[in-house]
């Protein structure tokens, strides 16, 4: 029988025919392969130009002053706001560290989309405490929503799961959706808005005039600090002015602070820290869509499902105020000392004898092969150091470096090493 | 022929050719779901809810919630897992949830691959392209079985899970991802929109696995050279190193569809996907359409 020919006329009302002059057909062919070419070249250029365009044109604002623009800051009495956040952190801790608090792929790394997984045991996976970790180590997308200081809502978007928290008067919940645990604690009826409402707890002599507030803010920056305004971004489709925060001179790791501020609210929508020795952001944080509407009403309302594994806080309503009030490292670690001032600050925390895995003290405690391992697996992404505190390990990441001395001793700070190791060595004279 | 043609053809030529587009795509359903093939294929995608609703049951007979409480330790299970005892309707999301990464693009590839190399082995290809369809639409016509069998297959695995469902656990008002609580009904519109999520994530399989389809003539081979690619873009799209191309990988955000569960809905990943799976389809489409219409059919 003989061949079928390929049909001749190419368009999709034409009925089929047989045979046709056959007048280069290579080239007949050839056309029409560069159609599938064509449509996926029209997508690359599609999708590696608009993300560009929408990020370059910065808006034409008009000029003003560090001080006016910390004002606007100060002014601002936004009070609804929804919309995502996207927060990426690159701190530069090793990357098992991330999968530990990330739950992590297969192949290690690259965690953070499904965690409090690898955290069963210890509690309930709803608790606020266990949850926010992972925030420390890669991207996420968290959806916010707030309405005055009585209503707050954050949610981290996971994979086919979230993590919310919600806040409506004195009632906190927390939801995490892929083990379907809740997390409740009833605010006391006083600390209810003092607990979140910052401005409430803040000493008296707080300014009370915007304008006072910014240049209180320029003063405290003082001469270590440089605080300027550095041009106009478009952040989440608004104009803003970005803000531009230089530590001066110094040994602090933080190289150089933005801050891009809604141009006609004053609301900060995007923070991103770059570290002295520069690269990608230590930390972004930054709204990718925003709303300054109130949200809806039920959006604060939680019940927990049927089914779901509620744990209760004990805590009293005392010891919720000192936590929130930021207490909580303080009172837990005795011994919490600020060496330094500005961004040269680093703290010293005596830890408890034999707290910390591979201190002389631990070693001893009969548990030797394992406190080896242990020693081991520290040394192995620590470098070891010697000076007047003793002898002990330094740990480096791109943002925060720590001392831990053997004597069980930390020392943590934004500072680089040198700073970091004379710091202890004037502490431990 | 083309006399013949000539000379009924242009008088009613709108109508005839509506016409044969639908027989023609009515032709090709029935060749689809006629087929042992396929109601075998649709058998096995309505029994993993079955299965997972039996597990879930025989596991939390004693009361506790499945996912979490049994052992498994790290990431057990497939999502929305752990809601499926309280509430019945989180079968058909945890089915559908378990059955996208494998089962379902499996069905699809193997539809696929068969559409034009099967037909193209068993010989029946060239009488097809006798009669006067024109190659593109007969094309386009088994384009929209595949697609129609996309949709299919989800309405199988939703339909049956929430059978299964409904009959195993309690139904009752649904607590989205974020907290929210919203009544059943509408928990029931969240579903149906999650089912055509996903019929529309397995879009740029189905258009892959016709591309192949038009490159051989071994119907086998088209089927197991499509679920192979599957699997190995679902490996490709777990590597970390590879973090780079994943994003154009058309498993990449499949799982998108939970995030019709949130409140508010998170759109970001669902256009996301939409849009990666219409791109799937054009290139591959288009690659199928300059294949198909330029080869010689010799058997």
């Amino acid at each position: 029988m003989a061949r079928i020919q390929p049909t001749q006329v190419p368009e999709a009302g034409d009925t089929g025919g047989t045979g046709g002059e056959g007048r280069g057909p290579g080239r007949r062919k050839a056309m029409r392969y560069a159609v599938p070419v064509a449509v996926a070249g029209v997508a690359a250029a599609t999708i590696s130009l608009v993300p560009a365009l929408a990020d370059s044109g910065n808006p034409d604002l008009p000029k003003i002053t560090a001080e006016q623009l910390l004002t606007k800051i100060a002014a601002s009495d936004t009070q609804t706001v929804s919309g995502s956040v996207k927060i990426t952190t690159d701190l530069g801790l090793p990357s098992f560290l991330g999968g530990a608090t990330g739950g992590g792929s297969p192949f290690g790394g690259a965690g953070g989309d499904d965690s409090g997984k690898g955290r069963k045991g210890s509690g309930s996976a709803a608790d606020p405490k266990a949850q926010l970790t992972q925030l420390l180590a890669g991207s996420h997308t968290l959806h916010i929503a707030a309405d005055g200081p009585d209503k707050q809502r954050v949610s981290i978007i996971e994979k086919a799961a979230e993590y919310s928290v919600i806040h409506n008067g004195d009632q906190v919940w927390a939801y995490d959706s892929s083990s379907n645990q809740a997390y409740h604690s009833t605010l006391p009826k006083s600390a209810g808005k003092a607990g979140t409402d910052h401005a409430k707890q803040l000493p008296d002599d707080f300014p009370s005039t915007p304008q006072a507030a910014a240049q209180q803010a320029l003063k405290a920056a003082g001469p270590h600090t440089s605080v300027s305004v550095d041009g106009t971004a478009k952040v989440a489709g608004r104009n803003a002015y970005q803000l531009l925060v230089q530590p001066k001179g110094g040994d602090s790791t933080v190289g150089t602070i933005r801050v891009a501020v809604d141009a006609s609210t004053g609301v900060p929508l995007k923070f991103t820290l770059t570290p002295k020795t520069g690269g990608k952001a230590a930390i972004d944080i930054g709204f990718t869509k925003v709303d300054f509407g109130k949200p809806e009403a039920g959006t604060f309302q939680f019940t927990p499902p049927k089914g779901a594994k509620v744990t209760e806080d004990k805590a009293d309503g005392a010891a919720l105020n000192d936590k929130r009030a930021g207490k909580d490292g303080a009172s837990a670690l005795e011994g919490l000392n600020v060496l330094g001032a500005d961004w040269n600050a680093v703290a010293e925390i005596k830890a408890p004898k034999g707290a910390l895995p591979g201190s002389d003290s631990g070693s001893q405690s009969g548990r030797g092969r394992n406190d080896k391992n242990v020693q081991g697996l520290i040394d192995s992404f620590g470098k070891h150091v010697t000076g007047r505190f003793g002898s002990g390990t330094v740990f480096s990441t791109r943002l925060v470096n720590a001392l831990i001395t053997d004597n069980g001793t930390v020392y943590v700070g934004a500072v680089n090493q040198d700073a970091l190791l004379k710091a202890a060595n004037a502490a431990a004279k | 022929m083309s006399r013949a043609e000539a000379g009924t053809v242009p008088v009613v030529r709108p109508l005839s050719s509506a016409l044969w587009s639908l027989g023609l795509f009515r032709s090709e359903l029935t060749i689809v779901f006629r087929r042992w093939r396929t109601v075998a294929l649709l058998a096995v995608l309505a029994g993993v809810p079955l299965l997972v609703g039996i597990a879930v049951k025989i596991e939390t007979r004693n009361g506790g919630s499945a996912g979490r409480g049994g052992g498994g330790g790290d990431g057990a299970g497939p999502a929305f897992i752990s809601q499926v005892s309280n509430n019945g309707l989180f079968l058909s999301f945890a089915s559908l949830a378990a059955t996208l990464p494998v089962f379902l693009p499996m069905a699809v590839g193997v539809i696929a691959g068969d559409s034009v190399a099967g037909e193209a082995n068993s010989g029946t290809l060239r009488y097809l392209l006798v009669a006067p369809a024109g190659r593109t639409r007969l094309l386009l016509a088994k384009f929209t079985a595949v697609a129609a069998f996309c949709a299919v297959a989800t309405l199988v695995v939703a339909g049956a899970a929430l059978a299964v469902g409904a009959a195993l656990f309690p139904l009752g008002d649904v607590t989205l991802l974020s907290g929210t609580t919203i009544s059943f009904s509408d928990g029931l519109v969240r579903a149906l929109m999650i089912a055509a999520l996903v019929a529309a994530s397995l879009v740029g399989v189905a258009a892959i696995g016709l591309f192949i389809s038009t490159l051989t003539n071994s119907g086998i081979g088209a089927m197991a050279a499509t679920v192979g690619l599957v699997i190995t873009v679902q490996i490709v799209d777990t590597i970390p190193q590879l973090h780079v191309v994943q994003p154009y990988l058309f498993p990449h955000y499949w799982l998108s569809f939970a995030d019709v569960l949130r409140a508010p809905v998170y759109w970001d990943d669902i256009v996301k996907n939409l849009g990666l799976q219409a791109l799937y389809a054009a290139v591959f489409g288009s690659a199928a359409w300059a294949r198909f219409t330029s080869r010689d059919i010799s058997a």
